[in-house]
């Protein structure tokens, strides 16, 4: 598997993050140079080992569905870039 | 000023019970050593005014008998901890003016127990990097350095720098594959990161949830004990807290290790490692069991695949976790955009570095459609394993010792070119953060060139206790006593 300069605009994308085009070449080698070491890992024989997602051993608690929190849009909007009338403003998305 | 300096955390405590010093002396030579050694880059931001305030309040405490476990005791913070009113960056672009408007559950629980916090302390942008250098405020410096700005190791280098140059009596650190261990070693402090779960992660800063988890810098071994005991506990905040009890800690640093069967990972001797450090390691061994420990050696056959497995892992939760950061509801965001996306784009562009957006994209691709078998449930898969050996090992071994760091601090800017170099730094303590067990780096000993070097104990989910018990045995034995040369 190896990762091109067409892969990275898509993984840029996925990721929104722009990517110059002139760095895609560049960061391609990067990546392919972690990955391959990466890929070190298909060594191990792993066909009948369950993936371990989380080490608490415990399963998520649950508490009841009522509401704990809240009356605090003030402190939620404090840090917006762009606020008006307790929402966020965003670019203009539909025409 | 500088006697008061160099107290311990639980030397400074019985200076206050006896009122041979006050709250407020203590936190005010601390503020004068902030400034002293501010070449030394380790605070992103200094609250000189909290921190009096606090101080004067310990003293009030003190003096009607109500202290706390941690009353007048001066900390800093990892600029990873949501701290209220006080702007809170992750050391990153991104963030520069996020004023968080609730406390982290830990900090909130160390100033409940009386700490007096002096600032907000330097690490890697969204503490990812081994060396301070990914931070927007610039690499913080290991006050071991001479003439050449060496590394105080990361993520959580502006931390054990302060504790080390005898800015900070103690400080807060977040460990996801070493950013406690690697930068006490490396600054010759005590670095802990405990069992997953025991300190509450809510209001610290998402960088990989499974493996993050916050800890305490120290001077001594006591001092991280006591440190802990103010910082774990269960948070119904985090579904991920764990709502079993903290052994006693102060038993177990009388404890010794008599009787006690430490475990020596033959894995852990890799090709290439310095031999200052494979002595050292040996020392340690001939330390153990001067002090009447067993030692066993064992195998932890899936070592070498920690780190690649980390490598896919963390920047896959990253790429999850920093998805948040979108320019809308907090953070810095771009001007100049043409539409919703463009302003994702932009915004994500210009705020993320460059090592975060490299994992960012590591992750995005690793969890993206066609590879996620092959990169990301893989790597879960070898987590599994990993954390297999260490079930094995710890049936029959209390603890295991290992070197924390494969060199001494190196040079600022030395390990930029290839982002691999960086990513070994961590091959001995990855294994704990992928297993979810605790370990501690205890400095030992100086390199030839006169830096410190220290050594890792590992131990079993939830037995901080044993964990403790043993360091408190290599501290002794290895009486490390030297002050860093830059120390205020």
């Amino acid at each position: 598997m190896s990762v091109d300069k067409d892969t990275v605009k898509k993984i840029g994308r996925l990721a929104r993050i722009h990517v110059p085009e002139t760095a895609q070449e560049q960061i391609a080698e990067e990546l392919n140079h972690i990955l391959g070491w990466v890929e070190q890992l298909n060594e191990v024989d792993t066909s009948d080992v369950e993936p371990l997602a989380s080490v608490t051993g415990h399963s998520l608690p649950l508490r009841t569905d009522s509401v704990t929190d809240g009356e605090k849009s003030d402190d939620v909007l404090k840090n917006a870039p762009q606020s008006a009338s307790g929402f966020f403003v965003v670019p203009k998305v539909v025409e | 000023m500088t006697e008061l300096l160099s107290l311990s955390a639980t030397q400074a405590q019985q200076a206050l019970q006896n009122k041979d010093c006050s709250a407020t002396e203590l936190t005010s030579a601390y503020l004068d050593a902030i400034e002293q050694t501010s070449g030394l880059n380790n605070y992103v931001a200094v609250t000189a005014e909290k921190a009096l305030e606090m101080a004067a309040e310990s003293d009030k405490k003190i003096a009607a008998g109500t202290a706390g476990m941690l009353e007048g005791l001066p900390i800093g913070v990892k600029d990873l901890f949501c701290t209220q009113n006080v702007t809170t960056t992750a050391c990153s672009k991104i963030l520069r003016n996020f004023v968080p408007p609730y406390e982290s559950t830990v900090t909130a629980n160390l100033w409940q127990a009386g700490g007096v916090m002096l600032g907000k302390l330097n690490c890697d942008e969204f503490a990812m990097g081994s060396a301070n250098e990914t931070s927007c405020f610039g690499a913080a410096v290991n006050p071991w350095s001479a003439d050449t700005p060496l590394a105080a190791g990361g993520s959580s280098g502006g931390s054990a720098s302060a504790v080390a140059a005898h800015s900070a009596l103690m400080a807060t650190g977040t460990d996801t594959g070493g950013s406690i261990r690697q930068p006490a070693a490396f600054c010759g402090v005590v670095g802990m990161k405990p069992t997953y779960g025991l300190c509450s992660r809510w209001g610290v800063v998402a960088f990989a949830s499974s493996l993050d988890q916050a800890g305490p810098f120290t001077r001594t071994v006591a001092d991280s004990a006591l440190m802990l005991s103010a910082m774990a506990s269960h948070d119904p905040k985090d579904s991920t807290s764990s709502s079993h009890p903290l052994p006693d800690l102060q038993r177990a640093l009388a404890q010794g290790v008599k009787g006690m069967r430490i475990g020596i990972p033959s894995e852990y001797e890799m090709d290439g490692m310095d031999t200052e450090i494979v002595a050292l390691w040996q020392q340690g061994q001939d330390w153990m069991n001067q002090a009447g420990a067993e030692l066993v050696e064992i195998s932890l056959p899936h070592t070498k695949y920690a780190l690649p497995a980390y490598y896919i892992i963390a920047p896959a939760e990253a790429s999850s976790n920093l998805a948040r950061y979108d320019g809308v509801r907090y953070g810095v965001r771009a001007d100049e955009v043409s539409s919703l996306d463009d302003m994702y784009e932009k915004t994500r562009a210009a705020g993320f570095g460059e090592e975060v957006q490299r994992r960012i994209m590591i992750g995005t691709y690793a969890l993206s459609a066609g590879y996620y078998d092959a990169y990301y449930k893989k790597a879960q898969q070898v987590r599994r394993l990993i954390r297999q050996d260490f079930d094995t090992a710890f049936a029959q071994v209390d603890a295991i010792l290992t070197p924390a760091t494969p060199t001494a601090a190196f040079a600022l800017g030395q390990k930029q070119e290839d982002p691999l170099t960086m990513y070994l730094n961590d091959v001995f303590t990855v294994p704990a953060n992928l297993a979810g067990i605790p370990g501690i780096s205890v400095p030992a000993g100086l390199s030839k060139d006169g830096l410190p070097l220290g050594l890792q104990l590992l131990a079993g989910a939830f037995c901080e206790d044993k964990l403790y018990a043993t360091a408190a045995t290599l501290e002794s034995m290895a009486n490390f006593t030297t002050s860093a040369p830059k120390a205020a």
